[in-house]
């Protein structure tokens, strides 16, 4: 099987439905002539041309309506933003258009539009560039959201956000894009609301998604050299959740650590808390531990940037916490002094 | 520095105690070992002794008010030192006691309510499916949390022991199993207080055999003109009130260094549970006619097999009567019940070949009766043998000719 970046899976899938579909276009920043900022449309405009690879001017709120403007009239719009910081400016025309026009028209107006681009922590990027919006978008009913771990899962699901007939927010991660995985060359499709355990194991369940899966992966190697087996329950969509798999697994293990990169104030990881404390309430022998962003804005001193975001060590320090072994304490403690 | 002194457990089962007399009074001093004061419990009169020395600055519960185990008694200390600070705090925590009081009810025979014990929700779970009592199991979680590695130990069933006369179903191809199996608090209750009891009452036996057609008969006769069934322990219990007024002795208990003699007749009756026995007791007997008493015993044993009985319910009997005739067993001997001096042991009915009849009128022979042995446990240092012999004696009489009981 074909090894490829992440990167190279999004554009696998971007090309792949363009060719399918003639409604299928691309419309961004510096999408077209520049082949993207993280060039992730490279090569797209010399095979489809400047009516389907659209450049657009600096206006998020701009680009961002006429995209919504195409899906109603038709189209399927795949619209690019430089970073999920700069949809702030375009947020409006989402939770208000694209989130709001099929269920105000009583289903006669449906919006097959698709929101893409990199989101959460990057590096040395300071508190306004560096940021998670999961939580903004997941909050909307009548927005969809998915946030891949592996260039399997993003193309899969780029591809069903594409045919989705409702606006998909798809988030990225600019640390990710040069991650390299297995993608099949046949055409291949992973569903919206379907979750992916990556890792089986007995001992504690970890819930997460997108970039911090691969820290689950790390701690739960640490881990078991201690001789504890992790089980880790990649979401792969926010919205729908595929709520059943992580109940099952929380069923099977007893114990829960969710994992957001965002903060944790009414975050996408406290929601996944309190439904596995309502609905699993009976099969937890600990209270489920959250391992998210510490409640700051993104430092941009280097070691406490680092210090702020979730890392493997919190992560299995948390789920040592919800085995009650000491360790889990004292690496709290540890950490907290750092 | 001032030191409050506490009530403490002086008997295995004692809630609380009253204070019959204070030895030192306050400015005497003490020194460790001496008897501070002395103690009534369910049980005996108990000396308090001084674990340190010092002197009594202020005695909180006065003669002959009661305290529950941790209520502070009394404040030591040393001579003028200032207590009123300590004092303050003391009477606000009495306060609160005594609204909180009243509420303790619901317990089992010893056991204190089941305080909020911390656990986790999978642990109570599985507490709950194998029959184990949270509070006697150690949790090793973040204040004293049970979780589930703490009742991985315990194995289905594990407390629950197999009532007398029941057959567990044994799976085919099962044997034994070698394991060590931890005790609930009922369990532990239990072996303390019969332990207590076995090993601190001189016991003595008396055995008799009871022609029990008259009693058979009697039943028969009042059964047909109820819907409900009275039982034979109805009758027994009321037989066996009516004969201990006439043998106060046997309605007795020892107290160390006087006997008491109960000025009613509160008979209890042992009843199986699942998991240990209770002994409900049937209050004023002797006023209570057999199917007032025979109702209330029916509430008794239901209430008692769901858990329910107050402790007003089960304790304090002054006699008990323990019959496992349903069980087959034809003679037994029984371990009296605290604070009762007696026990009577019930066997099973049997019908059996018996001379019948009177030698001098020449009517002797040999029939088929109904007969039933009655084996009496008493406590030696209360009830002598004669004593305890008059009581069976006189009981059988009225067993065999009911009337008897009017003499």
């Amino acid at each position: 099987m074909p090894v490829i970046t992440f990167r190279e899976a999004l554009r696998q899938a971007m090309d792949e439905e363009m060719e399918r579909d003639k409604d299928v276009i691309l419309m961004g920043e510096e999408v077209a002539r520049y082949n993207g900022a993280y060039k992730v449309s490279q090569g797209l405009l010399g095979k489809y041309g400047e009516e389907r690879i659209i450049d657009t001017p600096i206006s998020e709120e701009g680009f961002t309506g006429i995209g919504i403007g195409a899906a109603m009239a038709g189209l399927r719009p795949i619209v690019e933003w430089m970073t999920f910081n700069f949809s702030l400016m375009a947020i409006d025309q989402v939770i208000n258009n694209a989130a709001k026009t099929r269920y105000m028209s009583g289903g006669q107006v449906e919006i097959p539009v698709v929101f893409r681009g990199p989101n959460g922590p990057g590096e040395y990027l300071a508190a306004q560039h560096s940021q998670a919006f999961q939580s903004l978008y997941a909050h909307i009913p009548g927005l969809k959201v998915a946030a891949p771990s592996t260039p399997y899962d993003a193309k899969g699901l780029l591809k069903s956000a594409v045919r989705d007939n409702n606006p998909v927010i798809f988030l990225e991660s600019e640390l990710m894009y040069s991650l390299k995985g297995n993608v099949p060359d046949d055409e291949y499709l992973v569903p919206l609301g379907e979750a992916d355990i990556k890792r089986e194991g007995n001992d504690a369940t970890v819930v997460c998604f997108s970039r911090p899966v691969h820290m689950a992966l790390e701690a739960a190697e640490q881990l078991k050299e201690e001789g504890i087996n992790i089980e880790i329950v990649d979401i792969r969509s926010i919205r729908p959740l595929d709520s059943g798999v992580i109940f099952s697994s929380v069923k099977k293990t007893n114990r829960c650590v969710v994992v957001d990169e965002a903060w944790p104030f009414a975050g996408v990881g406290s929601y996944i808390g309190w439904l596995v404390s309502k609905n699993c309430f009976d099969d937890l022998d600990a209270p489920v531990e959250l391992v998210s962003l510490e409640d700051v804005p993104m430092p941009y001193n280097h070691k406490l940037e680092l210090a702020a975001q979730v890392s493997a060590e919190k992560i299995a320090a948390a789920v040592k916490r919800v085995l009650y072994t000491d360790q889990g304490n004292t690496e709290k403690k540890k950490w907290l002094k750092k | 520095m001032a030191e409050k002194i506490e009530m403490i457990a002086l008997s295995p089962t004692m809630e609380s105690g009253t204070i019959i007399n204070w030895v030192k009074k306050e400015g005497d001093s003490f020194v460790s070992g001496d008897i501070i004061c002395e103690v009534e419990t369910d049980k005996a009169a108990m000396e308090y002794e001084a674990f340190n020395n010092g002197t009594i600055l202020k005695i909180v519960v006065p003669e002959g008010d009661e305290a529950s185990i941790g209520e502070v008694i009394a404040v030591s200390g040393e001579k003028n030192e200032d207590i009123s600070a300590m004092l303050a705090d003391i009477e606000a925590g009495r306060g609160k006691n005594k609204a909180v009081k009243g509420e303790d009810s619901n317990g089992i025979a010893g056991l204190k309510e089941e305080q909020r014990i911390k656990a986790s929700p999978l642990a109570r779970v599985i507490a709950k499916r194998k029959g184990i009592e949270l509070s006697s199991v150690k949790g090793t979680g973040p204040e004293g949390r049970v979780i589930k590695r703490d009742l991985e130990g315990f194995t289905a069933g594990a407390v629950r022991s197999v009532p007398a006369g029941r057959i567990k179903s044994v799976e085919p191809g099962s044997g034994l199993r070698g394991e060590t199996v931890r005790v609930g608090a009922i369990r532990k209750a239990i072996a303390k207080r019969m332990a207590e009891s076995k090993f601190s009452a001189p016991h003595y036996y008396l055995k008799v055999t009871v022609n029990a057609e008259r009693l058979l008969a009697a039943r028969e006769k009042l059964n047909k003109k109820l819907a409900e069934k009275v039982s034979l322990n109805a009758f027994l219990l009321k037989i066996t009130a009516g004969v201990l007024v006439k043998h106060p002795e046997v309605n007795s208990s020892w107290r160390g260094e006087s006997i008491e003699r109960f000025g009613s007749s509160d008979i209890g009756l042992a009843v199986a549970l699942d998991d240990g026995l209770i002994t409900p007791v049937i209050r004023e007997c002797g006023h209570k006619g057999i199917i007032a008493i025979d109702r209330e015993l029916k509430g008794l044993i239901l209430k008692a097999k769901e858990g329910k009985l107050a402790p007003s319910e089960y304790l304090n009997a002054t006699f008990t009567i323990s019959n496992l005739g349903s069980f087959g067993i034809e003679e037994f001997t029984a371990i009296i019940n605290p604070p009762g001096s007696a026990i009577l042991a019930v066997g099973e009915i049997m019908r059996q070949p018996a001379v019948t009849g009177r030698e001098s009128e020449g009517t002797e022979r040999i029939g088929i009766i109904p007969v039933v042995k009655l084996t009496l446990s008493c406590d030696h240092r209360v009830i002598d043998g004669a004593a305890g012999a008059a009581f069976l004696h006189e009981l059988k009489e009225c067993i065999e000719e009911p009337y008897n009981i009017l003499f």
